[in-house]
């Protein structure tokens, strides 16, 4: 944007009128805030609440702390408010907001208090959510207004700070887009001498074993700076909606670059710290943030217990509003750099390097290597304080590696032992070699030994190796032989060199190999994803989309898995049928439908029903999830890593992809054949109506005739009249025989119920039904003795021949012969009709099968709409045929092919 | 021949249509009794003995086949059942309930005039059936003796013990449907009763052997779906 174009960028004047709408749908949340404990947000809420009342607004109390507070409890009192949900909890009563009461119940404006409370997930009947918050996020999006309060000390970003503060860390916490995101916020402000006052009034509800820790954190210069700290908090907010204000009103002042942060995190306990630092940094700049953890080589050698750290510190992040990835590199700065780099980001953030002495200087720290980069990109390094006494030793870290490695150790020790044998091998070679060649050479002996450990055994036999090779190299080769003494002093830089080329040989291999694992881990990702996709894609419909998804999922995940699907109701059912080997039997359908109806995922390493042993997750599209799969792994611990969780997300997109796939491809065909069938219904509507049109004006004429001057009509007259009516009536009736039979058959759920029938048979019952009408056509009939049965519902068949004779002898001007044959042609009996009349019209003959298609358009004889389009129906439910045919020198022939019956061939 | 007017009972919902069949019924002499429901109806074939009864298979309150059960329960008064094209299993379910013909909505005043001449003919019929000459085509059969003559050229025809038994039940009932499990109840006994082919073969033979034209018969008739029909001559013709 130029500085002379004043106007705002439409995208985010389009953004803004979205969040607007979005609100006004949302209930709005109104928290009153305050620096800590005591200062009356509770008891302003309530006040508030009871003028609200007083206007005539239906305010109703979720949820109150019976803090035993007196002038609180009377003002509670004099609101309605909700029961507590009652949740018992090992041996306990606890009470919590009673979320589906409020729902059903909505009130206009709902007061809950303690935003940051946490709910007794354990209980039962379990909350639905760990934490009020969610609870109350529920309820704005129900469309209700909430009214809460929160302390400073609660805020996620400002935890630390206040830790810092006041030496006591909270565990209650909320996110602070909850707070951003209130729709106003209300500071309740105590000067630090009130609320001290009060306290030593007794006004201030402390809990009883918490009462040590009173004087501790209520001490003047903690309130002081507690009370700054929501002050500043409160400030920003201000700013931040005067910002959005200015937006919205078009108020350009320099439209600067927006600025985006990446925080650089590792597996270490400042990764917390730096994850606050960058949030802190980035509402200050109001920037976006991205939270990037690289998995190095060196970093997958770590234990699981610190490994999953990352976990907490990336979940942490994501709820403080960042985005996070896992990138996979061999260096932590080089790929940092290069995805801020992709990602046009202003500022790298990173704490600062642990490492000292004389391992900062071998192996640099990343964020030494970060700010060696020539870079135009800044880098803020955020400094340790005194929680870094989290931070273990390095001699705890290993000794607990050790024992959380204990299980794989077991397994490896034959690594060790094979160090162990192609050290002693490598120890022969040389003895062998020993008289014909120079020592030196015995030291390249043992080395290519220390290699071969390194690439097939790993890191630790090969440092293994590299140790005993030394070893045994100045007990057998260095004279004074069979002892470990020296006696030339040069021996032992050759010692030191051959120790120092094996090591780095050996990390250097051993890096490789994990290098090499990696890829391979990645590869397999891919290669499960694709196999899925590929299987995906041959499924033909939703079912058999579902059960590949399930197989692939839990094959990939080691568990069980299921894929939900709902119906035409949205309601989700168990699927039915032939149950896979990783089939989840026995899912939640209560927590999936809320998965379903929220969009967000639930039940294990989730934010909602954590306490569940399977997670849910949607199965997303741009229009809303089309279902929900869930997955019990056999290892929980597995969904929780990032990469895991990631993978599992691209396969829920993988498979709600197939599936929106199919459904697009059901709409389509539907649409085709509801326009089909539309075209069908029209032309047999109009097809009917014309045929009715003149039968029926015909009777419904000389009926009215009849009836009206019945006697004043000669008798000869009136018998013609009755007798018109009986033709025309019986023109209808045929006509109405026929849709009938044809929307039977095409409706499909009839088929037909053959069994071997002779077709002299149904020729001498047609022609005996027909007889009355034939008049003077002569008929003759020549089928051969030896005609096998043909495999037909007679009924269909006679109908089908009927209206063939029938045809030809309304049809066949000027015939006077019908000619009645059979002849077997291979696996079929062909009927044919001839006669020796004008013939079939011009055109295709197809078309006189079609529906409602006359011969001639002008015919005068009515009834023949359908009769031939009949008789295709019935050829086609029997697998056969029908085909019209012309004679020379003039006539017409139809002939109608049959399956020979089995079994007489 | 001097009769007493016979009374026919005529189960019909649809009040238009019962109207029909009082006018046309009364036309040709009958005395008619209406009900329209299968209650009514049993109440009336007990009351009035009625000497036929018209039943309409679609009832409000019953099927019609359960008026023809509860009828055959106390009566073996001819049942001429109404029923609608394309419903073979139907009318075939009706038949093999009791019924002794059916006709097929819409008809024509004849063919219901000539049904209704055939059903009350059979009363007549049982009582010297065994002693009755059928006439088929150029055949004269004389069931009691087992002979076949052409009483113009005095040629003689050999059927076989079972066809005589085939056209001894199609004469029984002629102008009637016979259906497939009745006539293979009768000629082989019950448990031949699902096989319909036997049949077919058998009513070729006599075809061939009767006809005068085999192809297109006009006396042993194929009532497909449902079972076979023996017209004597004469017969079809509306009075």
């Amino acid at each position: 944007m130029t500085p002379h174009d004043p106007r705002p960028d439409p995208d985010a004047l389009l953004a803004r009128v979205n969040e607007d709408e979005r609100r006004a749908a949302r209930g709005r949340l109104k928290i009153f805030f305050g620096a800590s404990a005591g200062v009356g947000k509770t008891y302003a809420m309530l006040e508030a609440a009871r003028r609200k009342r007083a206007e005539g607004v239906d305010v109703v109390v979720g949820y109150v702390e019976p803090h035993g507070r007196d002038e609180t409890e009377r003002l509670a009192a004099d609101l309605p408010s909700l029961p507590p949900l009652a949740v018992h909890y090992r041996n306990t009563l606890r009470h919590e907001l009673d979320l589906d009461a409020a729902l059903a119940r909505r009130p206009a404006v709902l007061v809950v208090d303690e935003l940051a409370h946490s709910n007794v997930v354990d209980g039962t009947p379990a909350p639905r959510h760990a934490k009020r918050w969610q609870d109350i996020d529920e309820l704005l999006a129900a469309g209700i207004d909430v009214w809460t309060t929160v302390n400073v000390q609660h805020l996620e970003s400002l935890n630390d700070v206040v830790a810092g503060i006041t030496g006591a860390r909270q565990q209650e916490t909320v996110p602070d887009r909850v707070f951003d995101e209130a729709d106003e916020v209300e500071l309740i402000d105590l000067p630090a001498d009130d609320l001290l006052a009060r306290l030593a009034a007794g006004k201030v509800y402390v809990r009883e074993h918490a009462a040590h820790a009173r004087e501790h954190f209520f001490r003047k210069g903690n309130l002081i700076a507690l009370r700054e700290l929501a002050l500043r908090r409160t400030a920003d907010r201000v700013d931040a909606a005067m910002r959005d204000y200015r937006d919205a009103r078009g108020i350009s002042s320099g439209w600067a670059a927006r600025e985006r942060l990446v925080a650089c995190i590792g597996p270490t306990a400042a990764a917390e710290q730096v994850v606050r630092a960058a949030k802190r940094l980035a509402d200050a700049l109001d920037a976006e943030w991205i939270v990037v953890y690289v998995e190095t080589p060196a970093l997958l050698r770590l234990p699981d217990a610190e490994r999953n750290r990352r976990i907490d510190v990336l979940r942490l992040a994501e709820s403080l509003g960042a985005e996070t990835v896992t990138l996979g590199g061999a260096s932590v700065a080089d790929e940092v750099l290069q995805y801020a780099r992709t990602r046009n980001a202003t500022r790298i953030v990173v704490g600062r390097a642990s490492r000292s002495g004389w391992r900062a200087w071998v192996a640099p720290s990343p964020i030494a290597a970060l700010l060696r980069e020539k870079t135009d990109i800044d880098v803020v390094v955020v400094g340790s304080d005194a929680l870094s006494l989290a931070r273990r030793s390095p001699l705890v870290a290993r000794t607990e590696a050790m024992l959380a490695t204990g299980t794989s150790g077991k397994r490896r020790w034959p690594a060790y032992a094979l160090a162990v044998a192609i050290t002693a091998l490598a120890t022969g070679i040389a003895w062998l070699l020993s008289t014909r060649f120079a020592q030196a050479n015995l030291v390249m002996v043992y080395l290519l030994g220390c290699t071969v450990v390194a690439v097939r055994l790993g890191r630790g036999p090969s440092v293994l190796a590299s140790l005993l090779g030394v070893a045994a190299f100045d007990f057998f080769f260095v004279p004074p032989q069979y002892t470990f003494a020296v006696a030339d002093a040069q021996y032992l830089l050759t010692f030191a060199i051959m120790l120092a080329v094996s090591l780095t040989i050996a990390n250097l291999t051993a890096g490789v190999r994990l290098q090499a694992r990696v890829a391979g881990h990645r590869e397999r990702r891919t290669a499960l994803l694709y196999a899925m996709s590929r299987e995906l894609a041959q499924a033909g419909d939703r079912e058999a989309m579902a059960r590949t998804a399930v197989r692939h999922v839990g094959e990939s995940f080691d568990g069980q898995a299921v894929v939900l699907l709902p119906d035409d109701a949205g309601r989700l059912h168990l699927p039915h049928g032939r149950p896979e080997p990783h089939s989840l039997r026995g899912a939640d359908l209560g927590v999936a439908q809320w998965v379903l109806d929220h969009d967000e995922r639930a039940g294990l390493g989730s934010d909602t029903l954590p306490g569940q042993e399977a997670l849910y997750a949607p199965l997303p599209t741009p229009q809303g999830p089309l279902g929900v799969i869930a997955l019990l792994p056999a290892n929980p611990r597995r969904v929780l890593l990032p990469e895991q969780r990631q993978l599992f997300a691209a396969f829920a997109a993988q498979i709600a992809l197939a599936l929106d796939r199919v459904r697009l491809a059901e709409r389509a065909r539907g649409a085709e054949v509801n326009a089909a069938a539309e075209t069908v219904r029209n032309a047999l509507l109009a097809g009917i109506s014309h045929d009715l049109r003149t039968p029926l004006a015909v009777i419904a004429g000389s009926a009215s005739a009849l009836a009206e001057q019945g006697d004043d009509i000669p008798a000869a007259r009136r018998r013609e009249l009755a007798a018109s009516i009986y033709t025309q009536a019986e023109h209808v009736t045929t006509l109405v025989g026929n849709v009938l039979e044809l929307a039977r058959l095409e409706a499909g759920n009839i088929a037909p119920r053959t069994e071997a029938y002779p077709l002299d048979d149904i020729v001498g019952a047609v022609l005996h039904r027909l007889d009355p009408v034939l008049g003077g056509l002569a008929v003759t009939v020549a089928l051969p003795p030896d005609l096998p049965p043909v495999d037909v519902d007679a009924t269909l068949v006679e109908q089908a021949l009927a209206n063939l004779v029938d045809n030809a002898r309304k049809h066949a001007a000027g015939a006077t012969t019908l000619a009645i044959a059979a002849s077997r042609r291979g696996d079929h009996v062909e009927l044919t009709v001839s006669d020796d009349g004008a013939g079939l019209p011009p055109g295709d003959p197809e078309r006189l099968f079609a529906k409602f298609e006359r011969g001639r358009a002008e015919d005068a004889v009515g009834g023949a709409g359908l009769g031939l389009a009949l008789v295709r129906a019935i050829a086609d439910a029997h697998g056969g045929s029908v085909r019209a045919e012309r004679v020379s020198p003039h006539g017409a022939r139809f002939v109608l092919a049959l399956l020979v019956a089995r079994g007489s061939a | 021949m001097t009769r007493a007017l016979h009374a026919v009972l005529v189960v019909e919902d649809e009040p238009q249509l019962r109207a029909l069949l009082r006018t046309t019924l009364e036309a040709a002499g009958y005395r008619v009794i209406e009900a329209e429901t299968a209650r009514r109806a049993v109440v009336e074939a007990r009351t009035h003995k009625p000497d036929l009864a018209l039943v309409d298979l679609g009832l409000p309150d019953a099927d019609g086949i359960d008026v023809i059960r509860a009828v055959r329960e106390f009566s073996s008064l001819p049942v001429i059942v109404l029923s609608a094209r394309a419903q073979e299993h139907e009318k075939v379910a009706a038949l093999d309930a009791g019924a002794d013909d059916y006709v097929t909505k819409p008809f024509g005043v004849g063919e219901l005039l000539a049904r209704v001449r055939g059903a009350l003919r059979r009363g007549a019929q049982v009582a010297d059936a065994d002693g009755s000459v059928v006439v088929i085509g150029d055949w004269a059969l004389d069931l009691a003796r087992r002979t076949t003559r052409n009483p113009a050229t005095g040629a003689t025809l050999h059927l076989t013990p079972i066809e005589f038994r085939i056209v001894t039940v199609l004469a029984q009932h002629a102008g009637r449907v016979v259906t497939h499990r009745q006539l293979l109840r009768d000629v082989w006994g019950p448990e031949a009763v699902e096989r319909p082919e036997y049949l077919r073969n058998f009513i070729k033979q006599l075809r061939n052997k009767l006809e005068r034209d085999p192809a297109r018969p006009r006396h042993l008739v194929t009532e497909i779906g449902v079972g076979y029909r023996l017209e004597v001559a004469g017969d079809d013709s509306p009075a």
